[in-house]
């Protein structure tokens, strides 16, 4: 019988990709990554205003679900308010410029080592919980968190329900780039290096510690792994992710209020880091570019009833791939070499 | 003393139909071990059919029938069509799928409907002999039908071969199928029943807080804690949660922080109770072999 914890740890059938979700770092699989940094690094070139703006957002979202990954992708806990920490990453660096006086580009660690912190303390009691009841736990945080920055006693720092505003900043060195084009480089560069961490923490014993809880703790902590440090240290370093991705996106956005950080916010996360493919690095661009897009796509659909056409391309998604865009592709390489191997 | 007494019971009200729509998780969760996020929303919409037959000229108890039968037929068809084809994927891309019949349903709500904020009738006339000045006709009569459902539930559940079909479905299903269950419609039946529970409790919090494509959002929150809290596992724990959690609400949100923050601590108190009672107030503590 499927007991309550089945929300943590994937069926081994349905979902054998998670299970061999190590980072694998094959050769051939570098080159392709320099060939989509290069692409990425020519469209500050080519895409104009807004659609910058857009680019820009979805490297933001993308080191977010990449926090979101971490947790539920290769610990098995369950984040339904992951909005939150994006919210206090955003605040963090919005106070720390406004307040600290910070520069942009100090203030990013700050709100993420601000996030390290309180995902360390959240995650500490939330370790008694597990699937659905750390599931409600989240989500009281997230629904928690617009109401707190709302908070009157708070006002002086947050704003209230006005919010900060904050000044995109000018490219540094006389660079002959506009604003925006040297915030989605930034960005991309702040993708990189999260990337990186991810990746490097995901191959060490770091990460092995971590899939081995998601797929059987009860056997990790036979084992020698101590789960309540890994639990909850995850916890912190998925927080501090998203909330770098958060404070990116205060500052391409310019502007922070309680408002923009709805539970819509949480659970678009959510839907991202499925959708991408649980479990996997990769997932979280794939997942970005789908919580950035397919909204807007939908409105172009019918503008009467967007949330239907969305719903009904989620629902469509699932069906025609359940491990997300990257469980697909690995599915299709399977495939591929499966057919290869025939021939020769 | 007597405000005390005013919210308590407005509370326990109000609980009566978050209990009501807690009930209908359990249901679901039963069967599928699964949480139904959408079941607000189903409920949502329900209770705007129901306010389309009203308006089409309708009695209300008929159109109330008509809207109990047609929130079966479309939930157990839902449970065919779109649940079932799932079964073997991971817990997470069911919960995305949910998430999508969640906007799904919202959104069509307000295309057919519209966003305006409607008033519903209610059953219970206001100067009924059972209103009085500490309870209003239609509270006691929300309570009433919340209890009585769980009532007719427990009889369904304990006292037919149907029920106890379903119960063995729930339990055992590679058994079940060997003794001549069909799992598959036990399932359809469970979802089934949990629409029409949820069109029940749209009916009854309509009248309340009027009847718009949000109405639900918030209900969903309780009366997930509320399943929660007295056993997600257990109907009578789901619907004895759904009232504290009512009441708890209330209570916080007259006597201690405001109405701003009483959703926060009133989250944080339950998770409270959680992390000292793990499965619940009701719940079986599930052990499991490794």
């Amino acid at each position: 019988m499927a007991s309550l914890s089945s929300l943590s740890t994937p069926p081994a059938g349905a979902a054998n990709f998670a299970t061999q979700g190590a980072p694998v770092a094959r050769r051939g699989h570098w080159l392709w990554v320099l060939a989509l940094l290069l692409l990425a690094t020519g469209l500050t070139w080519v895409l104009k205003g807004y659609q910058l703006f857009q680019a820009t957002m979805v490297l933001c979202y993308a080191i977010a679900l990449l926090g979101l990954n971490i947790l539920t992708g290769y610990n098995g806990q369950i984040s339904l308010g992951h909005g939150a920490f994006f919210a206090l990453g955003a605040y963090g660096a919005a106070i720390a410029m406004e307040h600290g006086g910070l520069p942009y580009w100090a203030a990013i660690p700050v709100a993420g080592l601000a996030c390290l912190v309180v995902g360390y303390l959240f995650g500490r009691p939330a370790l008694k919980l597990e699937g659905l009841y750390l599931a409600l736990a989240t989500f009281a945080l997230g629904v928690a968190m617009p109401q707190l920055l709302k908070y009157k006693h708070l006002e002086a720092w947050t704003g209230g329900v006005q919010g900060i505003v904050l000044i995109k900043p000018d490219a540094p060195w006389g660079l002959p780039l506009t604003q925006d084009q040297w915030l989605y480089l930034f960005a991309l560069g702040v993708t990189v290096v999260m990337f990186l961490i991810a990746h490097n923490l995901l191959s060490s014993g770091t990460g092995r510690a971590m899939r081995a809880i998601r797929d059987h703790a009860l056997a990790a902590e036979a084992m020698g792994v101590d789960n309540r440090h890994y639990k909850s240290m995850t916890f912190g370093v998925s927080a501090a992710f998203t909330g770098v991705g958060g404070a990116l996106s205060a500052i391409a956005v310019q502007f922070v209020s309680p408002d923009s950080f709805t539970l819509f916010l949480s659970i678009s996360l959510l839907v991202g880091i499925v959708v991408g493919g649980l479990g996997t690095l990769w997932g979280a661009l794939f997942g970005a570019l789908f919580i950035m897009f397919v909204p807007n796509l939908a409105e172009q659909v019918s503008k009467a009833a967007p949330w239907a056409v969305y719903g009904v391309v989620l629902i469509a998604i699932m069906f025609v791939m359940p491990g997300g865009v990257v469980g697909l592709l690995r599915r299709m390489q399977t495939a591929l070499r499966a057919r290869e191997n025939r021939g020769g | 003393m007597n405000e005390f007494l005013h919210q308590l019971l407005a509370g326990l009200a109000t609980g009566g139909i978050y209990a009501s729509v807690a009930l209908a998780l359990v249901m679901i969760y039963q069967a599928t071990h699964h949480i139904n996020f959408a079941q607000g929303e189903m409920a949502m919409f329900s209770t705007f059919v129901a306010w389309a037959l009203i308006d089409a000229g309708l009695p209300y108890w008929a159109a109330f029938a008509a809207t109990v039968v047609l929130s079966f037929v479309v939930a157990a068809g839902i449970e065919f069509v779109v649940i079932r084809p799932m079964h073997k994927a991971p817990v997470l891309s069911v919960v995305v799928v949910f998430i999508g019949l969640l906007v799904i349903f919202h959104s069509l709500a307000g295309f057919f409907f519209g966003y305006t904020i409607k008033p519903f009738p209610s059953p219970f006339p206001a100067d009924a002999w059972y209103g009085s000045s500490l309870m209003s006709a239609h509270e006691v009569g929300a309570i009433a039908v919340a209890l009585g459902m769980v009532a007719l539930l427990f009889l369904f559940l304990r006292a037919t071969p149907l029920g106890l079909a379903m119960r063995a479905a729930a339990q055992n299903p590679g058994s079940s199928r060997l003794v001549g269950i069909r799992v598959g419609r036990m399932l359809m039946l469970g979802w089934g029943l949990a629409g029409a529970i949820g069109a029940v409790a749209g009916m009854m919090v309509a009248p309340v807080v009027f009847l718009d494509p949000n109405m639900m959002t918030g209900v969903l929150l309780y009366a997930f804690a509320g399943a929660l809290i007295g056993g997600i596992d257990n109907p009578i724990g789901a619907v004895l949660g759904g009232f504290i959690v009512g009441v708890l609400e209330n209570l916080i949100g007259t006597y201690v922080v405001g109405t701003e923050l009483k959703l926060s601590v009133a989250l944080v108190l339950i998770i409270g109770v959680l992390i000292v009672k793990p499965s619940g107030l009701l719940g079986k503590t599930i052990v499991t072999r490794v």
